[in-house]
């Protein structure tokens, strides 16, 4: 069985902003805009839009000029896709098993099922009344492939379907060529050869057809797609399979309220969770526990892992330092354990001649800082592509890959520590473009005996203001041998401000 | 009896004394390092200190770097480009708001076997770290062997159970190679003054390529302990 939305993105809309077709919001003329390099473009209108000319591709201000009234609203591609995919398995109520058909159709097998809802005709109507109830309209057909089902849904007759015993070919000859899922360049080709039908394809011969059109993907080739839709070539869909998350819980016939019999319960749940868990061959990633009140408050508490982990121990220990602010009230009654975000793990054999690690793994000990102090707060540098000193090195969590990064350049001497905000400095110079020879920093006066410099570092102009000044930096030594990094902002007439400032960003070693 | 079997006062005194320290003995887990919060002489020392203990132990292990926030404020963030070439990929930083998270994660990263060293860097002498405090993390570096380096910005030389503590201070570079008025590669004045297995001194370190360089200066006058200072000019025997 083949569905098809045809007006997915309108009717997710509609159902948004929760008025019934014609009504309300929906009685304004309204498209649906997506940004593209050449201005918004209209990716769907409502009815009113349609009557007033607004066409699905058609650039925004060229539908305004039509109509002065028409009012947009974002596209949501991402979210029609999410929708779709919860769709199709939410169709599997008429068969058992479902797969998509982008941008906004559905494939249902409902092979020997049809009996169950009295027929392929009742199983039609049951499901064009249910996508109505559900605000949604909806295009179906019932055909022997998966080609012929989507052909008839899209330009067949309303509730059309192909009995296995009709001669497709015959009843699908009268059909434009597009109901072969061509794409728009293989149609034009089409129609400049003068074929208009699916029936006229057959008449050339399939010789023709094959020197003409040499491609392999079924996207382009109509030969291909012609056996499909005849069954002659074998199609694979990919199913939609529904993964539940795994979950455990502990119905407790007391409601607990001391913090002791909470970590026992926990201990419990976490033993469940790894059993559950290791059945699957997976970690955790993200765990989410709720515990649930007798007067129906819940709590709910988060943990993320920096590796998946499935080990009981350390996330009940991860979730006891979550704990500590609990309020249980009258007591807890339900404790729910689910794993939100799961990886691949699998068993390992355990080395029976290595002793028993001491101490804990990286993973692990990321883990207990990160839950006491933060995500914020447990983090490494990596590089990135810039040459202001402040932007070449970013943070990002710990056990994250590495992104790529071209191979740094030996020539100059970076500072071991870089102060998070450069700090402004009083220097003495002979002349203002010259060495510094002395300056004050922290209420304190240095002295300069050695000066390496300077660096000129541009600002980044694609990402800056014109005003915004050069760096010239220096590498410094004082009389007591402590070295810095400090650099002058601007120059002297530079038209950029006034005379320039003087900074201190790094302490080298 | 003959007593010329026996040793000579003078030739006893040299064997009862400590040997001294010189980079690659290594033995001390727990250490700290005292610098002032204006330079970033501490940390390097202390860097190159803990790599040259490292040695094979580093590997492919991480190394786990703890800031609190005061010692950030004062001394800035670590900065990859700049850092020594084995730890730029191998970095983990930890900003701790409290002397009390700093304790916990230097404790946290001591007990973690894929850590090579754990250098803590902390600013003046907050009350969390106590005798006791130290005393629990000398035991879990004994008790895991992962080798602790505790910088203390601008404190006191107060109560600790560290086995050793060096007084550390940026020294005049020497000549780079090419530019005679550049400053060199760095180099530091560290003073060794308490020390279990080891007599105390006075070292210039250098970074001399892949492995650290002391040169040893003159010996300073025998220490006599805090005991000698209250003492005044006083006899100790006087009371």
């Amino acid at each position: 069985m083949a569905i098809w939305l045809s007006r997915l993105a309108i009717d997710r809309w509609r159902l948004a902003e929760t008025c019934a077709p014609g009504e309300g919001a929906d009685a304004e003329p309204l498209a649906l805009t997506a940004e593209t390099a050449h201005g918004p473009r209209i990716e769907a209108a409502n009815d009113a839009g349609l009557a007033a000319g607004a066409r699905p591709g058609m650039r925004l201000a060229d539908a305004r000029a039509l109509c002065p009234r028409l009012k947009t609203a974002p596209g949501d591609p991402a979210g029609d896709r999410a929708f779709l995919e919860a769709l199709a398995l939410w169709a599997q109520r008429w068969g058992p098993w479902s797969a998509l058909d982008e941008p906004d159709g559905l494939l249902v097998d409902v092979s020997a099922v049809a009996h169950l809802f009295g027929g392929e005709a009742r199983l039609l109507a049951d499901a064009q009344a249910t996508f109505a109830r559900r605000g949604l309209t909806a295009r179906l057909a019932i055909a022997p492939t998966a080609g012929a089902a989507w052909a008839l849904a899209h330009f067949g007759p309303e509730r059309a379907i192909l009995a296995p015993d009709d001669d497709a070919a015959e009843h699908l000859a009268s059909l434009p060529v597009a109901a072969l899922r061509l794409g728009d360049a293989v149609l034009t080709v089409l129609r400049r050869l003068g074929l208009k039908r699916i029936g006229q394809l057959g008449e050339i011969g399939r010789d023709a057809l094959r020197r003409r059109f040499r491609n392999r993907s079924s996207e382009v080739n109509p030969l291909l797609r012609l056996d499909q839709l005849l069954g002659r070539v074998a199609e694979p869909l990919l199913p939609v399979v529904a993964v539940p998350d795994p979950l455990v819980q502990r119905r407790l016939m007391e409601p607990i309220r001391y913090r002791q019999l909470l970590d026992r319960v926990l201990a419990d749940l976490a033993a469940d969770m790894a059993r559950t868990l290791e059945d699957r061959a997976l970690g955790a990633r993200r765990l989410e526990l709720g515990l649930w009140r007798v007067d129906g408050e819940v709590i709910v508490r988060r943990l993320e892992f920096a590796a998946a982990t499935r080990d009981p121990a350390h996330i009940a220990r991860l979730f006891a330092d979550k704990l500590d602010d609990i309020d249980a009230g009258f007591g807890i009654e339900l404790l729910r354990l689910r794993a939100l975000w799961t990886e691949p793990l699998a068993l390992v054999q355990g080395d029976i001649e290595a002793p028993p690690a001491q101490g804990t793994s990286l993973a692990e000990c990321v883990d207990r800082l990160t839950v006491r102090l933060g995500e914020k707060a447990v983090r490494r540098p990596v590089l990135h592509a810039s040459h202001l000193p402040e932007r070449a090195q970013r943070w990002q969590p710990p056990l994250a890959p590495e992104p790529a990064s071209q191979g740094q350049l030996a020539f100059h001497q970076r500072p071991l520590k870089l102060l998070d905000r450069p700090e402004l400095i009083a220097v003495l110079y002979a002349t203002p473009d010259g060495f510094p020879q002395r300056f004050r920093w922290r209420g304190q006066v240095h002295d300069i005996v050695r000066v390496e410099g300077p660096e000129r570092i541009a600002p980044e102009w694609w990402r800056e203001k014109s005003t915004v000044r050069l760096r010239d930096y220096y590498r410094i030594e004082d009389r007591e041998g402590r070295r810095y990094w400090i650099y002058r902002h601007g120059l002297a007439g530079d038209g950029r401000g006034g005379a320039p400032e003087w900074f201190l960003q790094g302490l080298c070693a | 009896m003959d007593l010329s079997a026996f040793l000579k006062a003078g030739e006893l005194a040299p064997m009862t004394q400590a040997p001294h320290w010189r980079p690659g003995v290594g033995g001390a887990r727990h250490s700290e390092v005292f610098a002032g919060g204006r330079e970033a002489a501490g940390a390097a020392a202390a860097l190159a200190l803990a790599l040259d203990e490292a040695g094979e132990r580093l590997g492919e292990r991480s190394v786990l770097w703890v800031q609190d926030a005061a010692a950030l404020k004062l001394g800035g963030r670590p900065y990859r480009p700049g850092l020594p070439e084995p730890l730029r990929d191998r970095l983990i930083h930890v900003v701790a708001k409290t002397p009390e998270d700093f304790l916990f994660a230097l404790e946290e990263g001591l007990r973690c076997r894929d850590f090579a060293f754990v250098i803590g860097e902390l600013a003046v002498n907050p009350r969390a770290l106590d005798l006791t405090a130290s005393r629990r993390l000398g035991l879990v570096t004994e008790k895991h062997g992962v080798p602790l380096m505790l910088v203390r910005l601008d404190a006191r030389r107060d109560l600790s159970s560290a086995r050793m503590r060096w007084q550390v201070r940026s020294a005049a570079s020497p000549m780079p190679r090419w530019n005679a008025f550049a400053p060199g590669p760095p180099a530091w004045h560290a003073e060794l003054f308490r020390a279990r297995a080891h007599a105390p001194g006075e070292w210039i370190l250098r970074d001399d390529g892949p492995v650290l360089a002391a040169d040893r200066l003159a010996s300073p006058p025998p220490d006599h302990g805090d005991l000698a200072v209250a003492a005044g000019d006083r006899s100790l025997a006087a009371g």
